[in-house]
């Protein structure tokens, strides 16, 4: 069992918050991840940056282009985390689009995971069917999670095929759409969410997309096991003040 | 060996549908229905009917006399220039507006580079009568404002794509993004032979009507359906697979492939992704593309706005990776002065893409006896400010 696995094991109300490795600044990388866990994040989902990210919002794709322009790289990543776990206890994960783990090499992209002591990945425009049929046993071979994703047009049989895929957790989508846009739980988005809950899913899931407040973590906290933060805290990232302004994000999502 | 796409979505190694959850669902039924739709009777009879009396086809395979003496050979143009919106992308627009329609979709995207594939989506809407948003660079708009004009006339609303490059990649990330958060009511019309199957073998088949022709066309010219070359300039593809398409699976027929030098292959100023790229993912599908070592896609650089693009359609990184096609470069001063050259000789301004493909006969050499085909993709209007301030005209 991974860190991941041991976490949905143990913890219900999962707060899980989204950044992008070398945004602010090339080096802020662990330092975040450090402020993170001392503010109260459970899990973390660390991106590597791309150049032609269709599945995000404008807030997380300029942070994207800022930490390219600072000179961010997956070779680069993995030495910034070489001592993440000295520091790091909360489990670790990596998102980012499929080419530039192409490009390192799937078995060498793993590897490095593992010997950094990251537990899975996500991976948006990787086909579940290539997965399956080229790179599972890969993530296998070095205990990685994948993460998939389900939105409210994922028909029943490919929910249920990606829960006998997954070992980590599903990340569901609050709505079809880019990242950076308001949950708004209408009857709509509550009859999916119940949906989904009455599939009984091996798998826990996380709530993602939409997430910017306590209000809106606590409603989705009571239709899944968690749920994620991306654009809102990429946003109150102040580069004068990392620390403080992770502190006083973090402030938000306290439980009373 | 098989050149067209497999029941997986993929041409060899290259193809698929690489693309995050949220598209799954609109790129799914797509993938299910494109086929029974096109091949259904009685789409065929309004796709053929609206080529014939809107776009005005069969457009000519036109024997240029003078070109043929200056090169020695049978040189012979196929006139895409005369289509309805001056380009060959027309045929792709007309048949996706119809299997929009027949999807139930009422809302229609798009991306456009040069603003010609823009304008042939914006013909069709105002033709149907459905809403259309052309996602457009910043970049592009400033410098192609006549189409920006022309897509506007035609009732789109023209967005700039303000991330990047501010360039086509852009406008078509932009689009994907539009396309994501509207999947129910949207269709996108992607212009050129990329994007996660089925769009490659979908614009294909709409473009191959280019082939198709020219086969008929030679039989009727020359007593054989058979030339020894068919050339065609590619940025996305659309126009050389069409122009390709019958003639693949017929090996004697050689497939020449133009790319866009830009300033030189190795000068940091290219377009020429066969040269220059890796095998990579890139708008939601394994092909071809220009990249960094770290998988980050370069910007491509060429004087054409349709060749400018930093990727190849998957079957054609399958015909280049398989020696089935041959792919070359030209440069942007070699194609200027091919457009000149066309317009000198035969009377006929090219577009600086189809020039592409027109200034590879200057380094071929030939017997007398050859029939070479080339595709002439589009008419030079939309050029005249790139000609004019090159030839001081």
């Amino acid at each position: 069992m991974n860190r991941l696995q041991q976490l949905f094991q143990e913890k219900k109300n999962i707060l899980s918050i989204y950044y992008t490795a070398g945004y602010p600044n090339l080096g802020d990388t662990l330092a975040i991840a450090e402020e993170l866990e001392k503010s109260g994040a459970n899990l973390l989902e660390i991106g590597f940056p791309y150049s032609d990210p269709v599945a995000d919002g404008p807030i997380i794709q300029a942070s994207s282009k800022q930490a390219l322009d600072n000179g961010m790289d997956l070779k680069l990543l993995f030495q910034q985390l070489k001592d993440l776990r000295k520091t790091v206890s909360i489990p670790v994960l990596l998102m980012g689009y499929v080419n530039p783990v192409l490009q390192f090499g799937v078995e060498n992209f793993c590897k490095a995971c593992a010997e950094v002591g990251v537990d899975g990945c996500i991976v948006p425009d990787l086909p579940m069917v290539e997965y399956e049929r080229l790179y599972q046993p890969v993530f296998a071979k070095y205990g990685l999670s994948n993460i998939f994703l389900i939105t409210p047009q994922t028909a029943a049989d490919r929910i249920q095929k990606i829960d006998s895929l997954s070992n980590g957790f599903i990340y569901l989508l609050s709505s079809s759409a880019t990242t950076g846009q308001n949950l708004q739980v209408s009857n709509h988005t509550e009859a999916y969410f119940s949906r989904i809950a009455d599939l009984k899913l091996k798998n826990p899931t996380m709530i993602g997309f939409g997430i910017s407040s306590k209000e809106t973590f606590d409603k989705a906290c009571e239709y899944a096991n968690g749920a994620i933060i991306g654009s809102a805290f990429v946003k109150a990232l102040d580069t004068s003040n990392l620390k403080g302004s992770i502190e006083t994000f973090m402030q938000n999502f306290k439980q009373d | 060996m098989s050149y067209f796409v497999n029941e997986k979505g993929y041409y060899g190694d290259f193809g698929g549908a690489y693309i995050p959850e949220m598209l799954y669902p609109n790129v799914e039924e797509l993938r299910q229905n494109y086929l029974k739709i096109i091949e259904d009777e009685s789409f065929q009879k309004e796709f053929h009917q609206l080529l014939k009396d809107y776009v005005g086809r069969p457009s000519p395979l036109y024997l240029a006399k003078r070109l043929s003496k200056k090169y020695n050979a049978n040189i012979f143009l196929k006139r895409e220039d005369l289509n309805h919106t001056g380009a060959h992308k027309i045929n792709n627009t007309i048949g996706q507006i119809l299997l929009a329609e027949r999807l139930g979709k009422k809302r229609i995207i798009a991306e456009t580079g040069a603003g010609q594939h823009g304008v042939a989506t914006a013909t069709v809407c105002a033709l149907r009568g459905l809403e259309c948003v052309v996602y457009m660079g910043e970049v592009d708009i400033k410098r192609q404002a006549p189409n920006v004009a022309r897509m506007k006339m035609l009732g789109a609303k023209v967005v700039p794509a303000t991330s990047g490059s501010k360039t086509l990649k852009d406008a078509t990330n932009e689009a994907m993004r539009d396309w994501i958060n509207n999947p129910v009511d949207t269709h996108y019309i992607i212009g050129s032979v990329v994007g996660p199957h089925p769009y490659p073998d979908m614009v294909a088949i709409f473009q191959s009507i280019i082939s198709e022709e020219t086969k008929k066309q030679l039989i009727e010219q020359t007593g054989n359906d058979q030339p020894d070359y068919v050339l065609a300039c590619v940025g996305g593809g659309s126009n050389a697979m069409g122009m390709f398409y019958h003639f693949i699976e017929d090996e004697k027929v050689k497939l020449i492939a133009v790319e866009a030098g830009g300033k030189g292959i190795d000068s940091g100023f290219s377009a020429a992704t066969t040269a220059l790229g890796k095998e990579g993912v890139l708008h939601g599908s394994r092909s071809i593309l220009m990249q960094t070592p770290d998988g980050q896609v370069v910007e491509p650089h060429s004087v054409s706005a349709g060749l400018d693009y930093p990727g190849i359609g998957p079957q054609h990184a399958h015909l280049f990776k398989t020696g089935r096609g041959l792919y070359v470069s030209i440069t942007d001063d070699e194609s200027l002065q091919a457009g000149l050259l066309l317009t000198q000789m035969e009377g006929i301004i090219p577009a600086i893409e189809s020039a592409h493909a027109l200034a590879y006969l200057e380094k071929m050499t030939f017997t007398g006896k050859e029939n070479v085909v080339v595709c002439l993709s589009g008419r030079g209007d939309k050029d005249m400010d790139t000609y004019m301030k090159y030839f001081n005209l």
